[in-house]
């Protein structure tokens, strides 16, 4: 990673995915996160219990759902880490969202 | 006397450009974003402590400078408020405007502020999204969209995968090329649906027509250089038409497709990737447009006059929204926008010169859609078992099926019989693709404000919100001023 232009680079921080620790640095997404360690599914779906992670990479698709510190439905693509997040993945009927 | 309020939603280079403008003209702005920094799609960024800036920045970007400008100008000027973090999630139409309603916090928190805004004018900047089309397997992990890959890459320096396809149709495959490549990506081809003939109609006759386009021309022709120096192939008239994998992404099929971009048999290959990006256009965001009631067109973007001015009081819109014409369009639309919202004067030379800037990328939007436009063919690549809708798990055979018992191509019915589209995304990925395959005609939304028609787009909150949020809404009088 390369440094910021006042020469203090983003510092590192650490996450858990089902209690397996993921490294990264402060400002990215979760996502990033763990597409940057190759992990590439977190979430399974209702139908088919297929594997699923990023899509669209920008909040649009919802395939990319995670629990973050308890907190259902989290888009991994839109929330940026903070260090010592619990994340946990997903598998659900339907995510708990009114519409 | 008040001063005229104006707020902005999206600070894409569309919307950062009417606030500027907006204030410039002597209105109280309010700009929001959902993203925590500003520049939209187009200067997404790494997020760095303090706001610092990555040293290698501008190598991502075109027209870094031009954004750099612009996001001082929202940061420092005393008469725009800006609001990063902050997602509108619903539009209420009142007698005079609208009312906004918005959660300020971390993406999907709990517990984030509500905010409640009642402007005199609005400016909506809300826009687009990559729309894929399904084929099979496009449901496995490492099938992303290209805006995905381009996202991952200009906001943390993260590919997609380590062996990369890249597809579909349009010239913004080439910049997502070129950006995975500067993450370390191999790239190992892109395949354009267009066919020679096809982008030589919208392009021009020589080969390089492409690259002759106006103000694209610099731009484009930078990353053709960089795809050329690693020798990635960029092939015209060719569409992964199949993803196989166990769990994720093994394999692609690639085939030849015609002019109507139906696959030619027997021109099938296989190729070895961990990842597959596929774009074949984009689609505008248009819920809050939709839910203001302003007009929208056939082909889906908000209807503008001369003045950015939507078919809704006090609604004006620029940018992707109202048209893919690329940033410096949303630029320029940005600017008319802004301006006439802040009743701006209309003998403004900055205004004048906007136009001008406008109406000369007018012809790009044109040019695009001759070359690239998504032709029908491309539904002979379906098989009964491809997902369509990605949520519910819904296929091809089975929307035809509710299509044929439904007995009509009312598409209301035929999602309520099949679920497509009724899952989390709200048809946001599937709808108009549902819409097309079962040949559904929608009446244009926004002409008819009394009932409720059947539109992808028509949704009651432009997100979902956490039931804890929605209890502790507060009851806002419509007289609040924002
Ligand atoms: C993922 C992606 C990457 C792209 N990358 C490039 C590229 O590298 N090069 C290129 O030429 N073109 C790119 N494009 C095309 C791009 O859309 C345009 O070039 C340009 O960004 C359009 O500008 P805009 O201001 O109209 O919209 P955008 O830049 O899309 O800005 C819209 C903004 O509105 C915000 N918003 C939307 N809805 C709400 C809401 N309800 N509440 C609050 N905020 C909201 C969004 O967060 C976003 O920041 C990309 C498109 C996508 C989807
Ligand atoms: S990847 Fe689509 S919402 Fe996160």
């Amino acid at each position: 990673m390369s440094a910021t232009s006042q020469g203090a680079g983003p510092r590192p921080l650490t996450i858990t995915l089902d209690g397996r620790p993921f490294a990264g640095t402060e400002g990215q997404t979760i996502a990033g996160m763990l597409l940057a360690a190759r992990r590439r599914s977190w979430r399974t779906t209702s139908v088919e219990s297929a594997p699923r992670g990023v899509f669209c990479g920008i909040g649009v698709c919802f395939d990319c759902l995670v629990t973050v510190n308890g907190s259902r439905d989290v888009r991994a693509c839109l929330r940026r880490a903070a260090d010592g997040d619990v994340v946990e993945t997903q598998h659900d009927p339907l995510p708990g969202v009114t519409s | 006397m008040s001063r005229r309020t104006v707020v902005v939603v999206g600070a894409g280079p569309a919307g950062l450009s009417a606030a500027r403008a907006a204030a410039r003209a002597g209105a109280d702005v309010t700009l929001l974003d959902a993203s925590d920094q500003v520049g939209g799609q187009f200067w997404r960024h790494r997020a760095l402590p303090g706001g610092g800036t990555a040293p290698d920045e501008p190598t991502f970007h075109h027209g870094w400078g031009t954004f750099t400008a612009l996001r001082d100008v929202v940061a420092t000027h005393p008469r725009v408020t800006l609001l990063t973090s902050a997602q509108v999630w619903a539009l209420e139409r009142l007698d005079a405007g609208v009312r906004l309603r918005v959660l300020v916090g971390p993406a999907d928190g709990a517990g984030r502020e509500h905010l409640t805004l009642t402007p005199d004018a609005l400016v909506l900047a809300t826009g687009a999204h990559d729309r894929t089309l399904p084929f099979p397997g496009w449901q496995l992990p490492g099938v992303t969209t290209a805006g995905a890959a381009q996202a991952l890459a200009k906001a943390e320096r993260v590919a997609v995968g380590d062996r990369v396809v890249v597809a579909g149709a349009g010239p913004f495959l080439l910049p997502v090329a070129s950006s995975l490549l500067r993450t370390g990506a191999r790239v190992l081809s892109v395949h354009e649906a267009a066919t020679p003939a096809s982008m030589a109609r919208g392009w021009g006759a020589r080969p390089a027509g492409l690259l002759g386009a106006a103000h694209k021309a610099g731009e484009l022709g930078g990353y053709v250089g960089t795809l050329a120096r690693h020798r990635v192939a960029y092939r015209l008239g060719e569409a992964v038409v199949a993803a196989r994998g166990d769990g994720r992404v093994e394999e692609v099929t690639v085939a030849r497709v015609d002019a109507r971009w139906s696959p030619v048999p027997g021109t099938e290959r296989t190729v070895a990737a961990d990842a597959v990006c596929v774009s074949h256009g984009f689609t505008p965001r248009l819920e809050l447009a939709v839910a203001a009631a302003c007009a929208i067109s056939p082909d889906r973007f908000v209807v503008v006059d001369d003045e950015q001015r939507t078919s809704a009081a006090g609604v004006w819109a620029a940018g992707e929204l109202t048209g893919i014409g690329g940033a410096e369009a949303a630029l320029a639309e940005g600017w008319v926008a802004g301006h006439h919202a802040a009743s701006g004067a209309p003998d403004d030379a900055g205004l004048a010169r906007a136009a001008r800037r406008r109406a000369r990328s007018a012809d790009f939007a044109r040019r695009l859609d001759a070359a690239h436009g998504i032709r029908g063919g491309w539904t002979s690549w379906l098989r009964d078992d491809t997902l369509v809708c990605r949520c519910e798990e819904v296929d091809a055979g089975t929307l035809r099926a509710a299509a044929c018992a439904t007995g009509s191509a009312d598409l209301r019915s035929v999602r309520l019989t099949s679920r497509a589209g009724l899952g989390p995304c709200q048809a946001r990925i599937c709808g108009r693709t549902v819409a097309e395959l079962v040949g559904a005609t929608e009446p244009a939304p926004g002409g008819d404000t009394g009932s409720a028609p059947a539109v992808p787009d028509r949704r009651p909150l432009v997100v979902p919100v956490r039931l804890g949020d929605l209890a502790t809404l507060p009851d806002v009088p419509a007289a609040d001023a924002p």
